[in-house]
């Protein structure tokens, strides 16, 4: 539509939209996070959803216990391998569109911990992330600024055509492989359907926003 | 040939029959909102009653001991911030006194005071954000525990003033403490202790006589004396059991002999007395804060003999215990003369306090459970380390 004619008619009291951005805008402002704390992030997590910092005003107040019920998953704090499968089993049962925010040094890479024997280095692995936040732990606004990155990110998804999101394309698969503990190590090692994934979108999206690929 | 028609057992039967052996396993956990992050317990379940309960962890072993062998003493320092990721402080102290021990190094009085005056703020920040998830377990969701976010926000505020960091504060070192106090930060912490004790009658006037609270509180969760000593409880829960331990007193270590503060003890051991050993221990930091405040005093704040490059403590072995805020923190140190320690080991006291947690919690319901681990107040990454 055309912009003029839009500004138009809303000085006349009109307001125009379209399915796709009111779908969105109504998606963006009520991410519901999972209650789900791994680590030292977990505690900053808390402290962005309590009164000084507010996530309620993103519209990303309600915490719930269950993945049933959570559009975000924000992964916070080191993993494990002893709990990575967790973890995955945990985004596999959240119902589409879901997202995820790895929280931190340890979710994005294993951070300080990465050298020891029983550190996943990186979440990214298993699940594809949407944003990742650096810092040990990040402070609570730049956990702010991840969830208006992603607001941000969920108003450009496209209802149709060959740029829409996972949950709209039939094919592309919502849930992942379960890491099992193998003789050595966790297998398998990562998931390549992951990078498959985030790597068709940017390809069918270039100059959009990035999906976290990187 | 023709079987004999089973019986069919009549409601009553079947009522009167219903949990007389049949007990219900279930896991609560690792993802579960009340297990203070990822902790498992699988629990056997006669109707409501616990019968049974194993507690299984492992789930945030993230290395520390293995890691701080291959790295030399001061690399060490920031992992342990993140063992009990809610009072980095404490533990930093910890550390630094084990490695002075090893390497005999002598802290100067003025960074003995900043010791203790960051440690106890480390306690008001521990006990205030324990109180306010146990409220948060019990059902009070929200305004307890924002209001202990609130005044913890305004100790943070301080800790990252002074070391820059809100959470991993990394501030200690061997023989000293990092940076001098910044401009103007005596003020704002005499300001934030004089304004605590106001958060403190808030606090008790909306839980301590509240009827609800203390109908889930007292009479639960029973630790015994006898018990507690046995299994090495430390801390605000061996303090609730009627134990008078605290290492401040025991130990002196640093300069705790010069302050004026008293040990508060419970009677019964049950969630209400350990709830209230916090409310007073609180009660007391402050006491020990304003003390430190107006004696502290001027000049360095390192032992001129500490080495940060080249740091090698001679052959020998060391235990440096303290009194964190969740009970006895000791790091044990081997030393084999080179750069990296031999051993290093950490005495956690949530690992040791949460051996009790079946003994506690047998013959409570499961609603109960959940409300006696959150006053066992553990951190993860100090129980997995």
């Amino acid at each position: 539509m055309d912009q003029k004619l839009r500004i138009e008619l809303s000085k006349q009291g009109i307001v125009t939209t379209t399915l796709e951005e009111l779908y969105n805008w109504g998606r963006k402002n009520s991410v519901w996070p999972m209650t789900f704390g791994l680590a030292c992030c977990a505690i900053e997590m808390i402290a962005t959803s309590m009164a000084r910092y507010d996530l309620a005003r993103f519209g990303a107040e309600v915490f719930r216990p269950s993945p049933r019920q959570a559009d975000l998953i924000i992964v916070s704090g080191t993993v494990t391998k002893k709990m990575a499968p967790q973890v995955v089993r945990l985004y596999n049962q959240m119902a589409e569109p879901k997202y995820v925010i790895a929280m931190g040094a340890c979710a994005i890479s294993g951070g300080p911990f990465k050298q020891g024997y029983n550190v996943l280095k990186g979440i990214d692995r298993y699940i594809p992330v949407d944003v990742h936040i650096p810092g040990c732990p990040p402070r609570p606004e730049a956990l702010i600024d991840a969830f208006m990155t992603l607001q941000k990110k969920i108003d450009q998804q496209t209802l149709t055509g060959e740029g829409r999101p996972r949950h709209l394309d039939p094919e592309a698969p919502s849930e992942f492989v379960v890491p099992r503990f193998g003789a050595h190590d966790l297998e398998p090692p990562n998931n390549p359907e992951v990078f498959r994934i985030l790597n068709n979108i940017d390809s069918r999206n270039p100059g959009e926003v990035d999906a976290g690929g990187d | 040939m023709t079987t004999a028609p089973v019986k069919e057992a009549t409601h009553d039967e079947r009522a009167a029959g219903c949990g007389q052996d049949e007990l219900l396993e279930i896991a609560l956990g690792p993802h579960h909102p009340s297990t203070h992050g990822v902790f498992r317990m699988d629990v056997v379940l006669d109707g409501e009653r616990v019968v049974k309960l194993k507690p299984v962890f492992g789930y945030l072993h993230r290395n520390h001991e293995k890691i701080a062998e291959s790295a030399s003493y001061l690399a060490s320092m920031p992992y342990t911030d993140r063992l009990d990721y809610i009072c980095s402080l404490t533990n930093n102290w910890a550390y630094a006194l084990a490695v002075e021990k090893l390497a005999g190094l002598q802290v100067p009085e003025r960074a003995e005071y900043i010791r203790v005056i960051t440690a106890e703020l480390t306690r008001l920040v521990n006990h205030t954000a324990t109180i306010g998830f146990l409220t948060q377990e019990m059902g009070a969701s929200g305004t307890p525990l924002m209001y202990a976010f609130r005044e913890r926000e305004k100790i943070l505020d301080l800790f990252e003033s002074l070391t820059g960091s809100r959470m991993m504060c990394n501030y200690m070192r061997f023989g000293g403490c990092r940076v001098e106090l910044p401009a103007g930060w005596l003020e704002q912490t005499k300001k934030v202790v004089e304004e605590f004790p106001r958060f403190l009658d808030e606090y008790e006037q909306l839980l301590t006589g509240n009827e609800i609270f203390m109908a889930r509180a007292q009479g639960v969760g029973i630790l015994k004396k006898d018990l507690a000593i046995d299994a090495g409880v430390t801390g605000p829960m061996l303090r609730a059991s009627g134990v008078n331990y605290d290492i401040r007193k025991v130990d002196k270590y640093g300069i705790y002999d010069r302050f004026d503060f008293k040990i508060p003890l419970g009677e019964h051991g049950d969630v209400y007395d350990r709830y209230m050993v916090r409310m007073l221990e609180m009660r007391e930091s402050l006491k020990i804060l304003h003390q430190a405040l107006r004696d502290l005093p001027q000049g360095p704040l390192m032992d001129p003999k500490a080495k940060i490059r080249g740091f090698r403590p001679k052959p020998g072995e060391a235990y440096g215990r303290i009194e964190a805020p969740k009970g006895e923190l000791g790091f044990y140190l081997i030393s084999d003369g080179s750069p990296n320690p031999y051993r290093y080991r950490v005495r956690p006291p949530s690992l040791i306090n949460l051996t009790v947690l079946e003994d506690m919690c047998r013959g409570y319901s499961i609603a109960d459970t959940i409300v006696i681990f959150g006053t066992v107040d553990i951190v993860l990454g100090e129980v997995d380390r």
